[in-house]
This record gives C-alpha cells, sequence and structure tokens, in this order.
C-alpha cells in the first residue's frame, strides 16, 4: 500500500542530521548542563550552540532570549501564565484572537479562573483574519497582553503581526505570538514582527518532540511556572532535555538554510493539491484564504458538503494517506473546531472538514494520488449519506451553491434531530 | 512504517463495519422510515424498513456521521432482521455495542442513535398502519 503523509501540522519525522547530531547526546555526551566538570561543560557547549541556531532562525537579538521548554503547549503556557503573573500589579487584562490554539486559550481562561483576569476576545473574518483595529478597540486601560498567532493551526490564516505591534508597541503593551504553526515554513523576524513573546515547537520543522522554544525580549518579565533550579536563567527549572535541545538546534539551522527551496517544494505541491480537488470535487469548500500572500504554505482546509470529516479521515488512512479533522466526530468533546465555528462556518461543513498538511518529502504523484483517492471516497461517503440522497431528491439545498431550493443541511439536521447541533 | 501491526482506529469488527457496510441503501417501498439526528455531534441516521406480519423482513440504512455512526447503523440493521415489533421496541443500543466488540465511550451514543432511528422508523410504521385502518 502507499503511504502518503499529509500531517505536516501534527508533527514531521526527524531530519537525519538532527537525528545524528543528537546521538552522542543520548550516551557518551549524558552530563548535565549544570555541572562544572568537563562531562557538564561540554554539554553546556552543545545546549549554547542550539540556543544560537535557534536564535539566529528568528532572528533575536541575543540567544539569552531563547527559553528551552517541553513544548509549544509549555512556551504558550509560560508566554501567558508567566507574563500574566510578573505583570499583575499593571493590570489583569488580556486581548486575544478569537482563534487563538487551545494551549492559548486554555492558559487564559485559567487565569480568568483562579487569578481575576478578564479577556477579550477578538473575532476574526471569514477567512480567520483579525482586523488590527479590532484588536485596538479591545485594548482597554488593564490590558497587559495581547496574543495573536502568526498562522493559524488549523485553516493557514497569516495574520498581521506587524499592524498589530503597532498598535501594543502605541500603547506599552507586550504582544505575545504563537508561532508554532509558521516556523520553519514562513520567515520569521521577532524584531520586525515587534513582538516581545514567540512561541515555535521544533517537531513541526523536522526536530525532535519533547522540546519548545519561547522567544522572550528583555523588554518583557515571566515568572517561571516550574520552580527547582535556575536553569534557563531561572525561567525553567529542571535537568534539560538536552538531546531534544540539541536537535532542535540543527532542526532550526536546516530550516533556515533550506526555507526558501522549502516554501518553494511545498507552494508548489499546494497550487497542484488546491486546483485538483477544487476541479474534481464538486461541492467543496477551502476554509482559509486561498493559496497565496495571505496563507501558510503548507496546509490547506477543506469542507465537503454532505459528508462528515472522520469517515474521510478513515477511508484515506485505509488508502495510506495520513490527514487530520476538525470535526466534532474526531474530537473527544464532540464539538466542531472553534476556529471553524469562529469564521462562521456551517455546522454541516465543519463537520465535513478535513485538514491536509503539507511537507518537504510529499511529491507531485502523491498530490495526484490523494485527489484521485479523495473522488471515491467522496462518491463512497454520498452514497451512504441521507442528506447527498435529499439533496439529489431536491429535499435539501446546498450551502457551498445554494440552488434556493429550500433549508440547508444544517437547518434540516436541527429539524431531525429537534435542535440545532449546539 | 514497517512495522506488522496493522493500527485502526477502531476493533476488526468495527472497521468492518465501516468499509462493508451491510444494509446500506433505501426500501423504496419501506412499511417504515426513521431519521433521526444527534444533537450533540450532528450526524444524521435513517432507516427504512420492510414489515411483514409484525416482523421485520428488511432493513435498510443511510447514515452521515463518522465510522462508529456508520458501524452502528450496519450492524443495528443485521441484528433486527427477522424480529417482531415488540422486541423492536424494547431494543437496546447496549446490544449494537455488545455485538460491535465495544465502541469507545465517546462514541457510544453512535449506538444510541441506531436505536432512536430504529424506533422512530416502528413509529412511523405504526402512524401509517393506524391511518390505514381507520
Amino acid at each position: 500500500m502507499k503511504s502518503v503523509y499529509l500531517d505536516h501540522q501534527a508533527s514531521t519525522p526527524l531530519l537525519p542530521e538532527a537525528f545524528e547530531a543528537m546521538r552522542p547526546y543520548f550516551t557518551e555526551a549524558f552530563g548535565s548542563p549544570s555541572s562544572l566538570h568537563r562531562f557538564g561543560l561540554r554539554v553546556r557547549d552543545g545546549v549554547k550552540t542550539a540556543r544560537e541556531q535557534i536564535a539566529t532562525l528568528i532572528n533575536a537579538e541575543s540567544p539569552d532570549d531563547i527559553i528551552f521548554t517541553s513544548g509549544g503547549t509549555e512556551s504558550a503556557n509560560l508566554a501567558i501564565k508567566g507574563f500574566a503573573d510578573a505583570n499583575e500589579r499593571k493590570g489583569n487584562h488580556i486581548v486575544l484572537a478569537a482563534t487563538e490554539h487551545p494551549s492559548v486559550i486554555n492558559s487564559i481562561e485559567y487565569l480568568e479562573k483562579h487569578h481575576g483576569f478578564t479577556s477579550t476576545k477578538v473575532p476574526v473574518n471569514a477567512i480567520g483574519q483579525i482586523d488590527p483595529e479590532a484588536i485596538r478597540a479591545a485594548i482597554t486601560d488593564k490590558t497587559i497582553l495581547v496574543s495573536v498567532h502568526l498562522v493559524n493551526h488549523d485553516i493557514g490564516t497569516i495574520e498581521p503581526i506587524k499592524e498589530i505591534s503597532k498598535i501594543t508597541q502605541e500603547k506599552g503593551i507586550s504582544l505575545f505570538v504563537d508561532a508554532v504553526a509558521a516556523a520553519g515554513w514562513h520567515p520569521i523576524d521577532v524584531q520586525s514582527l515587534g513582538c516581545q513573546l514567540l512561541s515555535l515547537s521544533p517537531h513541526r520543522f523536522y526536530g525532535p518532540k519533547g522540546v519548545g522554544v519561547l522567544y522572550r525580549s528583555r523588554k518583557a518579565r515571566v515568572t517561571s511556572l516550574i520552580h527547582g533550579g535556575v536553569q534557563e536563567n531561572g525561567r525553567r527549572a529542571g535537568t534539560e532535555n538536552v538531546p531534544a535541545i540539541i536537535g532542535a538546534g540543527v532542526a532550526a539551522e536546516v530550516a533556515l538554510r533550506d526555507m526558501g527551496d522549502r516554501i518553494a517544494h511545498v507552494s508548489r505541491l499546494q497550487k497542484r493539491l488546491y486546483d485538483g480537488m477544487m476541479s474534481r470535487i464538486k461541492f467543496i469548500k477551502l476554509n482559509g484564504p486561498v493559496p497565496g500572500p495571505d496563507r501558510i504554505c503548507n496546509s490547506l482546509n477543506w469542507s465537503t458538503e454532505f459528508i462528515e470529516g472522520e469517515g474521510q479521515l478513515l477511508l484515506f488512512d485505509l488508502h495510506g494517506i495520513a490527514v487530520a479533522s476538525g470535526s466534532s466526530c474526531v474530537s473527544k468533546s464532540l464539538k466542531v473546531s472553534h476556529v471553524l465555528s469562529a469564521i462562521g462556518l456551517d455546522h454541516a461543513l465543519a463537520q465535513g472538514n478535513i485538514i491536509m498538511s503539507l511537507g518537504k518529502d510529499n511529491t507531485e504523484e502523491e498530490i495526484d494520488y490523494v485527489v484521485e483517492t479523495f473522488t471515491k471516497i467522496v462518491d463512497r461517503l454520498r452514497t451512504m449519506s441521507p442528506m447527498w440522497q435529499e439533496f439529489q431528491e431536491q429535499k435539501i439545498d446546498s450551502v457551498i451553491s445554494p440552488t434556493g431550493i429550500g433549508q440547508s443541511f444544517t437547518e434540516r439536521a436541527a429539524s431531525v434531530s429537534g435542535k440545532p447541533a449546539h | 512504517m514497517s512495522d506488522q501491526k496493522e493500527y485502526t482506529l477502531y476493533n476488526d469488527t468495527v472497521m468492518d463495519h465501516f468499509m462493508n457496510p451491510r444494509n446500506m441503501g433505501d426500501l423504496p417501498e419501506a412499511d417504515g422510515v426513521g431519521e433521526v439526528g444527534a444533537a450533540a455531534c450532528g450526524d444524521i441516521m435513517k432507516i427504512s424498513l420492510k414489515i411483514r406480519d409484525g416482523k421485520i423482513e428488511d432493513a435498510r440504512f443511510k447514515t452521515f456521521g463518522c465510522g462508529s455512526a456508520i458501524a452502528s447503523s450496519s450492524m443495528a440493521t443485521e441484528l433486527i432482521k427477522g424480529r417482531t415489533i415488540d422486541e423492536i421496541k424494547n431494543f437496546s443500543n447496549q446490544e449494537v455495542v455488545d455485538a460491535l466488540g465495544g465502541l469507545p465511550p465517546v462514541k457510544i451514543h453512535c449506538s444510541v442513535l441506531a436505536e432512536e432511528a430504529l424506533k422512530a422508523a416502528i413509529e412511523d410504521y405504526e402512524k401509517k398502519n393506524a391511518a390505514v385502518a381507520k
């Protein structure tokens, strides 16, 4: 069976160069970077190099601005809760985009529940873009932090961070940018972005899992969430995950070196996939911006009408193709992706959602196989779908291409189940 | 992956009913049709029944939903063939879950949907019959 991996926004394979660089740090170079003997000093030097490699990837002012954590989620927690803790005296209000990652949203909810904070979620438009002026309007005299992602983890929208940072700088408020979905696939310069905090996750660009990065400008104070020794300049206690940090550094260096080629390659595949899907599948909609300057180069988020996403994912998997989905059936909470709700997507379309994210090793042949396979999957699931049948019988209408023949699938579903799905 | 083990989201029985659904489709001359939706997730299930001498002669389903919703409707339509209307009225989703060899906790509601669709089809049949009897 063919094997096509189209879930690079979930994780990527470790780069062989990174693996090789990590290897000695498991066995011979096993010392703790805090130790003062040669075992420790050797490892300390390796961590220092990794810190420089990460700092270069995002053009940080200094390698000292780089904090290694356990992953993107911990970085977001540290950026928000650590910043809130250190700056509580100045205010207790946070502004965020409605489409932030759960690690951001839930960190802020925690502060609201347990530390008397309040927050304002700024809505996005139909393709997930935030209006900088809406950020300005949401800022109060109690606001200490604005949190907006660089690229949306779900629908690939690139946000106008520079415009937003003009406002936060003017107001003297710090800006945290979750760049997990961007790093390695999109140039990042923290100095020109104008943010004080930025998180990234190396396993999204061929680095290892178990390591994350928080960039913190000297202008922004954060308090450690994990208490113990003075590792990471007192901002993250605990012996460092050295092999992962070493691998992260190499992955960052290669990502920067190859970024132009990687972007060109996946952009070409993204265009091919987009054209193939749009021309071959009826009643399909792209969520987020069309491929181009407003969208990250490596992902496409689809809604296919009259069929559900988990079924699509399962059938893809049976054909050796790995994709993701934001359907309610895939989530443990039985709720559709909050990002799809935030862009105002029809509920049935949100349920028919799948996400494809590309990587450097995907090929044109793979893309053609995916499109070909998808036409079969769609036919198969539509044959099983009572809603497709009712659409054929003109009892319900399409949301994507309405013909004016009556209620939509979502309206019909609500009348069948007695109430609208959440 | 070089791994020999097959990794699937559901157990073999559920996967089999998802990949090779039994009784998928419609009965053009159905005696009772039940269509229900799950407000929790938005899934839709439709079951059509052919009933003769108080017994289920044939059943078909159509489902908009996940793998376990499709498998649940496939299994439910298999289980009920030959059963009496009274038996169907006492039909429980647990029977579908057991016959499928278990469902993940978050997917139990898919089997409830199958039970509801089945009972709605019987209700529809009885309503139609009452109208004919008048």
